[in-house]
C-alpha cells in the first residue's frame, strides 16, 4: 500500500496503522511537541498515543496509531496539534443509530469475548463493541498460546451473539446505562446510541510510562507497544533495545522482540530481582542520548545505589512502568475507584449503575483469569437482565502457560542530575518541574494542578500520563497516590469530531423546517422568508426586485386601501371542546369566555401564575361545548402543553380535552376595505358575517371556516379550509386581486393600531396593564390564573413601565428596536419594543415600554453611539375611533371563483424521489388522504390508543358526535422492505425489537414528534404533522440514501 | 440521557419529556397573603438527594405525572 508522509512516498503493509506503517520505513520522528516543539515519535500502539499526532485529510488531528492504513493516504505532521482547515471539504457522511440490548460489553479482548459468549448463550440480545477492526484485544499483540493453539484460534471458534461493532470506540458512558460509541466507517462515522439493562466493562488496561529525563525521545515506547509492532505488525521498531521492566510484562516485550530479531542490549529492573538471568536488577533509568536529529541514541543506567552508572547503546527503550486498568468509562458512570497498591493502580471500586467491570479493567491481568472473569460477568448480567439465576454452559477457559505476576514497582520518577527534561506528559509537555512549581505554589488538589500545569488536557487526556502526574504528585507532597486521587474522567474517551456528533442533522436537516400548504406558492412568488419558531414565514413579497422598504409599504398601502392576503396558517389552532370548556376558559384567560355565544369570537390574553402575559389570540365558541383558541405562532405548542398541564394537574375533575388542529388548516387572511369583493366569490356564505363573529361555510365547494377577525384594524376575514385545499386558496385570493403580504407589513399594521405582539412588546416582566389593556382583566371571575399576582406590591405599583407611543422628531427617522430611552440625563425609563416606517401616517413611528411617562414627553432614544429625539405619544396611531373595521360595501354580486380548485396532499411534491429512491431494501410512499379524528373518553374500539383516553382513528369509519377531523392534520408515510428497520434506527430512540415494541407510539422520529406503528413486520407508517411532512420526507429520503 | 418510566408508555428517553419542576405544589385557594403567594409562585426546594418532581411525556402520550429522582445519582423511580 503507497502512502505519504510529509509528501513523502512510501510503503505499508494491508493491517497496518500508520503508525505501524511509519515505524516499518524507519521514520522515527513524526512529530514535535507542542510547547518545546521537541521531536517525538510513535509512543504507543493505541488511542492513548500522547506524541504520533498527524493531520490526515479533512481531520485535523489524528493518533497515527489509530489510523488504519489505505492506499493512497496522505498524512502530515503536526506541532502537537492540529488546525482546522476551512478549505478542506469533508465528503464524509456521517450517521447515527439507536440501538437496545440487554447486555452491551465494551471491550473485545479475552474479559469481554468471554462476557458476550456468556450472556448469549444465556439467552440475553447482546451488543459487542471493539475498537480495533478485528476481535482479540490485547491477544492481538501477543504471542500467546490458548490450548496449545494461537490465541486468535481461540476467538475464531468462538460463537457470538447479536450484533457486533468492531472499529467502535465507547467514549461516553451516562446516566440509566446510557453508552454512545463511535463507529468508525470509510463513508463517515457513526454515533451509536447504546441502551443497555446491564453493561459489562472489558476495556483493559493501558501500560505507563514513568518520569525520567529525556523520556521523550523518539525510541521512548511503552513496552506493550514494542511489542506489538513486533507481533502483530512484523515491524522491528528498533534494532537495539533497552527493556526498563518496573512490570513483568517488560519481560514478555523483550522476549518477543528478541523473537522478532530485536538484539536486546539489557533488561533493567528496579525490583531487586530480575526474571533472567543478566537483568539489570536494582537499576534504574537515568537520562537518554540523541542524534542530531533527536532520535535516541543511548539510555543511561545506574543502579539504585548510585554507584554503576553506564550507558548503553541503544535505539529502542521499551518502558514498562506498570499498567492502568481503563478505568475511563466506569468513572464516567459515576462509580469510584480506589487505589490498589499490590497493583499501584486506581482500580474500580464502587459501581453507580447498573454495570460490572471485568478483566484487566478491574486489575485482572492474566488472560486466564479474565476470561473466566469475563464469562462470570457477562452471565451474571445476562441472568440479572432477564430476571433468570446463572446457570452452568459447558464453558471452559482455555489453558495457557503464564507465569504469575509481580507487582510493579512503585516508581513514578527518577532523580537525575541531567539538564534534560524528565516528562510526566509527553501531549502537553508538561514535566516533574512543572508539578513541583505546582506544588510549590501550595496547590494541593490534582485538580488544580492539572489546570495550571494543563497535564492531562491533552487529545490523549493524560491516559498514560494520569498515574505518573499523581505518581510524581504523591511524591512531591510526601503522600501515597490513593490519597491524591484522580482527576474527573469525563466523556469523550477518545476524540470525537463534531461533524460525528452532528449525524445527518446538517444544512436543511439541522432543524426541521415547518412549513404551510402555500409554501411553494410563496417560492414562486419570491418571497422572503423569516423563522417564527420553526416556521418559514414570507417577511414580504418584493416585486421586480423592490427593497424590503419599498415593498412593505407598498403591501400596506394594499391592506389600508384594497384588499390584501396573508397566510396565516402557522397559527396555533386547539380545538377545546368538553361540558367544561368555557368554565376551563375562565379559569386560564383573564377575560370571560363562558358567556361567550355561540359563534362569537373573542380576544384573550392567557397569563402565567405570576400574572406576566404568555399568550394570546381570540377564541370562538363553535358550539355550546366547543370553543378553537388560536394561539401566537410560536407559542402554539407552549400554549397546548400550559393547558393539559392546568388540566391534568390541577383541575382534573373538569370535563375537557384539547386537540391540536394546526396542521388541519390552511388560514388565509383576506384583508382591507374591498376584502368583501373576494370573500363574496370564495366564500359567499361568509361574506356578511358581522365583526367577532364566525360561520361554518363552503370555501371553494369545500366545507370550511371564516371568522372576521382584524389585527390591522381593517375589514378581514379569517378563510379557513383543509390543509389539502389551502393552496388552491391562497391562489383564488390573489387571483381575485388580493396583494400578498407578509409578516413585516402584518406588524406595521397592527402597530399602527398599537396592538402589542406577545414576545415583541412583551418578555415575560409584562402584565396586562402594562400593555394598557386593563380592559381585558376582568374584575368579576373570582380567579384565574395570574389575578393574584396583580395585587402583589412588585405588579400593583404605579411607576411600572408601559406601552406608549413614540413619534421621532426627524419623520424620516427610523428609532432602532432595543434603543434605550433617557430623558436628558436621567436614569433610564424604558425601550424601544417596535419600529417602523407607515405609509398610512406618512412618517417613522415606535411603540416603547417607559414608565412614568406621559403623552407629550420628549425622551431621547439612545442606541449604539447614536441618539435621537422622540415625543411620548398614545400607543393607537391611525384609527382610534376603530372606524375602518367594517370596510367598504360589496359592489355588485361577484361571480363565484371559477378557476380550479386542486387538493394538494403536503408530500405530494416527493412522489417521484419517492420512487427513485425505493429499491430491494427499503421503499418509501405516501399514503393515499384517508380521513382521520382524534377521539378523547371512551374507547372507540378502533385506531391507534395514543395515550389515556386519546385515540387515533384513521381511515374507513363513521365519525361520532365528539370526534375531532384531524384529516389533514398528519401526514402518513409508509417505510416498508427488509431495511426499514435500519431506517428507523438512525433517528428513532425507541427500541424496536417485536419483543418490547407494542405495535405503534408516540415518540420522536429524526427531530420531530411522530406517531410511528408496524403493521407488519418490515412495514412502518409514519404519521406526522403535515407542516413537518417535507422535513421528515427529505430526511428518510437522506437516511435511505445513507444506508 | 435519562431514562424516564412514563407510566402509559413504559421507559422512554429523557428527550422526550419536558420537566416541570417540584411536584406537589397545589395551587392555593381562598385568601392567601403576598409571602404565601410568592412562595407557590416562586419558591421551590432544591434538596440533596429524593426529589419529587413532575414531567410531561410530550412526545409521547401527553401524559403528566410525578416520579422521584435522586438529585446526586439520578436514579429515577415512579410514583403511583
Amino acid at each position: 500500500m503507497r502512502f505519504t508522509f510529509d509528501g513523502r512516498e512510501l510503503h505499508g503493509e494491508p493491517g497496518d496503522t500508520l503508525a505501524a506503517a511509519l515505524l516499518r520505513n524507519g521514520v522515527r520522528v513524526v512529530g514535535h511537541s507542542v510547547d518545546l516543539g521537541r521531536p517525538r515519535g510513535v509512543f504507543s500502539a493505541g488511542s492513548e498515543e500522547p506524541n504520533a499526532l498527524v493531520r490526515v485529510g479533512a481531520d485535523p488531528m489524528l493518533a497515527a496509531t489509530t489510523v488504519e492504513l489505505y492506499d493512497g493516504l496522505e498524512a502530515w505532521s503536526l506541532r502537537g496539534k492540529g488546525r482546522v482547515s476551512l478549505d478542506d471539504v469533508d465528503e464524509r457522511r456521517c450517521d447515527k443509530g439507536y440501538l437496545h440490548c440487554d447486555v452491551l460489553v465494551v471491550g473485545g479482548g479475552p474479559a469481554g469475548l468471554a462476557a458476550a459468549s456468556a450472556a448469549g448463550r444465556a439467552g440475553a440480545r447482546v451488543i459487542l463493541v471493539d475498537e480495533q477492526p478485528r476481535l482479540g484485544g490485547d491477544l492481538l499483540n501477543s504471542r500467546l498460546l490458548l490450548d496449545g493453539a494461537p490465541a486468535l484460534d481461540w476467538v475464531d471458534a468462538l460463537d457470538l451473539p447479536g450484533r457486533v461493532l468492531t472499529r467502535t470506540t465507547a467514549v461516553g458512558y451516562y446516566d440509566h446505562n446510557y453508552v454512545v460509541a463511535v463507529e468508525r466507517r470509510e463513508r463517515g462515522d457513526r454515533l451509536w446510541h447504546l441502551r443497555a439493562r446491564r453493561v459489562v466493562l472489558a476495556t483493559g488496561a493501558h501500560e505507563r510510562s514513568l518520569a525520567f529525563p529525556g523520556n521523550d525521545r523518539p525510541g521512548v515506547m511503552l513496552a506493550s507497544a514494542a511489542r506489538t509492532y513486533a507481533n502483530r505488525y512484523g515491524v522491528r521498531p528498533g534494532s537495539r533495545a533497552v527493556v526498563l521492566a518496573c512490570a513483568d510484562s517488560g519481560y514478555e516485550a523483550a522476549r518477543d522482540l528478541r523473537a522478532s530479531g530485536v538484539e536486546v542490549a539489557a533488561i533493567v529492573d528496579p525490583r531487586p530481582e530480575g526474571l533472567e538471568p543478566g537483568t539489570l536488577a536494582g537499576h534504574v533509568v537515568t537520562g537518554t542520548t540523541a542524534d542530531t536529529e533527536g532520535v535516541l541514541t543511548g539510555v543511561f543506567v545506574r543502579d539504585l545505589a548510585g554507584r554503576d552508572d553506564r550507558l548503553i547503546e541503544a535505539d529502542l527503550l521499551a518502558v514498562a512502568g506498570g499498567w492502568n486498568p481503563a478505568v475511563h468509562l466506569f468513572s464516567q458512570s459515576q462509580g469510584r475507584v480506589t487505589f490498589d497498591g499490590h497493583l499501584q493502580a486506581f482500580v474500580p471500586d464502587v459501581p453507580a449503575q447498573a454495570q460490572r467491570s471485568a478483566g484487566a479493567c478491574r486489575g485482572l491481568y492474566g488472560t486466564r483469569e479474565a476470561i473466566a472473569d469475563g464469562h462470570a460477568a457477562g452471565a451474571e448480567a445476562a441472568a440479572l437482565a432477564l430476571g433468570t439465576t446463572v446457570a452452568a454452559d459447558g464453558f471452559r477457559v482455555p489453558g495457557c502457560d503464564e507465569p504469575a505476576l509481580r507487582p510493579p514497582a512503585a516508581l513514578w520518577h527518577v532523580e537525575s542530575t541531567s539538564p534534560e527534561p524528565a516528562f510526566a506528559d509527553l501531549h502537553r509537555d508538561v514535566t516533574v518541574a512543572d508539578l513541583a512549581r505546582a506544588t510549590g505554589a501550595g496547590m494541593r488538589s490534582v485538580e488544580h494542578v492539572k489546570r495550571y500545569t494543563t497535564a492531562g488536557t491533552g487529545a490523549d487526556q493524560g491516559k498514560t500520563s494520569g498515574a505518573v502526574v499523581v505518581g510524581v504528585m504523591s511524591a512531591l507532597l510526601g503522600a501515597v497516590p490513593g490519597q491524591v486521587g484522580t482527576t474527573t474522567f469525563r466523556p469523550p474517551y477518545t476524540p470525537v469530531p463534531f461533524a460525528t456528533l452532528a449525524g445527518r442533522d446538517r444544512g436543511a436537516l439541522s432543524d426541521p423546517v415547518r412549513t404551510t400548504a402555500m409554501h411553494d406558492s410563496h417560492v414562486a412568488r419570491g418571497a422572503v422568508f423569516e423563522d417564527v419558531g420553526q416556521w418559514k414565514r414570507p417577511r414580504y413579497f418584493p416585486l421586480d426586485g423592490e427593497s424590503m422598504e419599498a415593498a412593505v409599504l407598498r403591501e400596506c398601502r394594499a391592506a389600508r386601501t384594497s384588499v390584501a392576503a396573508m397566510d396565516a396558517s402557522t397559527l396555533g389552532k386547539i380545538d377545546i371542546r368538553g361540558a367544561d370548556a368555557g368554565e376551563f376558559l375562565d379559569r386560564v384567560y383573564t377575560n370571560m369566555f363562558s358567556t361567550l355565544a355561540v359563534g362569537a369570537c373573542r380576544y384573550g390574553l392567557l397569563c402565567r401564575a405570576d400574572g406576566m402575559v404568555f399568550d394570546d389570540g381570540t377564541t370562538t365558541r363553535l358550539a355550546d361545548d366547543r370553543y378553537l383558541m388560536t394561539t401566537t405562532t410560536g407559542n402554539a405548542a407552549a400554549v397546548l402543553d400550559w393547558l393539559e398541564e392546568w388540566r391534568q394537574t390541577e383541575w382534573p375533575g373538569l370535563d375537557v380535552s384539547f386537540t391540536s388542529v394546526t396542521d388541519h388548516w390552511a388560514t388565509v387572511v383576506v384583508a382591507g376595505p374591498r376584502a368583501r369583493q373576494v370573500v363574496a366569490a370564495v366564500a359567499p356564505d361568509a361574506v356578511d358575517l358581522a365583526f367577532m363573529r364566525y360561520a361554518p361555510a363552503d370555501v371553494l365547494g369545500v366545507p370550511g371556516r371564516v371568522f372576521r377577525i382584524s389585527f390591522s384594524g381593517e375589514l378581514a376575514y379569517e378563510v379557513n379550509v383543509p390543509w389539502a385545499y389551502g393552496r388552491a386558496l391562497w391562489e383564488a385570493v390573489l387571483e381575485l386581486g388580493g396583494v400578498p403580504y407578509g409578516t413585516e407589513t402584518m406588524h406595521v399594521l397592527r402597530a399602527e393600531k398599537g396592538f402589542a405582539i406577545v414576545g415583541q412588546e412583551t418578555d415575560g416582566t409584562v402584565t396586562p396593564h402594562d400593555l394598557g389593556m386593563s380592559w381585558i382583566v376582568s374584575p368579576r371571575k373570582p380567579d384565574f390564573v395570574g389575578k393574584r399576582s396583580y395585587s402583589r406590591p412588585d405588579t400593583a405599583r404605579t411607576d411600572r413601565k408601559r406601552l406608549v407611543g413614540l413619534l421621532p422628531d426627524d419623520p424620516a427617522f427610523l428609532v432602532e428596536e432595543g434603543a434605550q430611552l433617557v430623558n436628558a440625563g436621567g436614569p433610564m425609563l424604558g425601550h424601544v419594543t417596535s419600529s417602523y416606517a407607515s405609509d398610512v401616517l406618512g412618517r417613522t413611528f415606535a411603540l416603547a415600554l417607559a414608565r412614568e411617562v406621559a403623552p407629550g414627553d420628549r425622551l431621547t432614544a439612545v442606541s449604539g453611539g447614536a441618539a435621537h429625539g422622540v415625543t411620548v405619544v398614545d400607543p393607537v396611531f391611525y384609527d382610534k375611533e376603530n372606524a375602518r373595521r367594517d370596510g367598504d360595501p360589496l359592489e355588485g354580486a361577484p361571480p363565484p371563483y371559477a378557476g380550479e380548485v386542486r387538493a394538494e396532499s403536503p408530500a405530494a411534491a416527493f412522489a417521484a424521489r419517492f420512487e427513485r429512491a425505493g429499491g430491494q431494501a427499503v421503499t418509501l410512499r405516501e399514503v393515499p388522504f384517508e380521513p382521520m379524528w382524534e377521539v378523547r373518553g371512551d374507547d372507540p374500539g378502533v385506531g391507534l390508543r395514543l395515550g389515556p383516553s386519546w385515540w387515533l382513528v384513521t381511515g374507513d369509519a363513521t365519525p361520532r358526535p365528539g370526534w375531532v377531523d384531524v384529516s389533514g392534520q398528519r401526514t402518513v408515510l409508509e417505510l416498508s422492505g427488509p431495511s426499514a428497520e435500519d431506517v428507523l434506527i438512525t433517528g428513532c430512540p425507541l427500541d424496536l425489537h417485536p419483543s418490547v415494541f407494542p405495535g405503534h407510539a408516540q415518540t420522536l422520529l429524526g427531530r420531530t414528534s411522530v406517531v410511528l406503528e408496524r403493521r407488519e413486520p418490515g412495514r412502518y407508517r409514519v404519521y406526522v404533522r403535515s407542516s413537518f411532512a417535507r422535513y421528515l420526507a427529505e430526511w428518510l429520503l437522506d437516511a435511505i440514501d445513507a444506508l | 440521557m435519562l431514562l424516564i418510566e412514563c407510566p402509559h408508555c413504559g421507559p422512554r428517553d429523557e428527550n422526550e419529556f419536558h420537566y416541570g419542576g417540584q411536584a406537589g405544589i397545589a395551587y392555593p385557594t381562598g385568601e392567601v397573603t403576598d409571602a404565601e403567594w410568592a412562595a407557590y409562585v416562586f419558591l421551590r426546594d432544591n434538596p440533596k438527594g429524593w426529589f419529587r418532581e413532575r414531567w410531561f411525556h410530550v412526545h409521547g402520550c401527553r401524559t403528566w405525572f410525578a416520579a422521584e429522582r435522586h438529585t446526586v445519582t439520578h436514579e429515577i423511580r415512579t410514583l403511583p
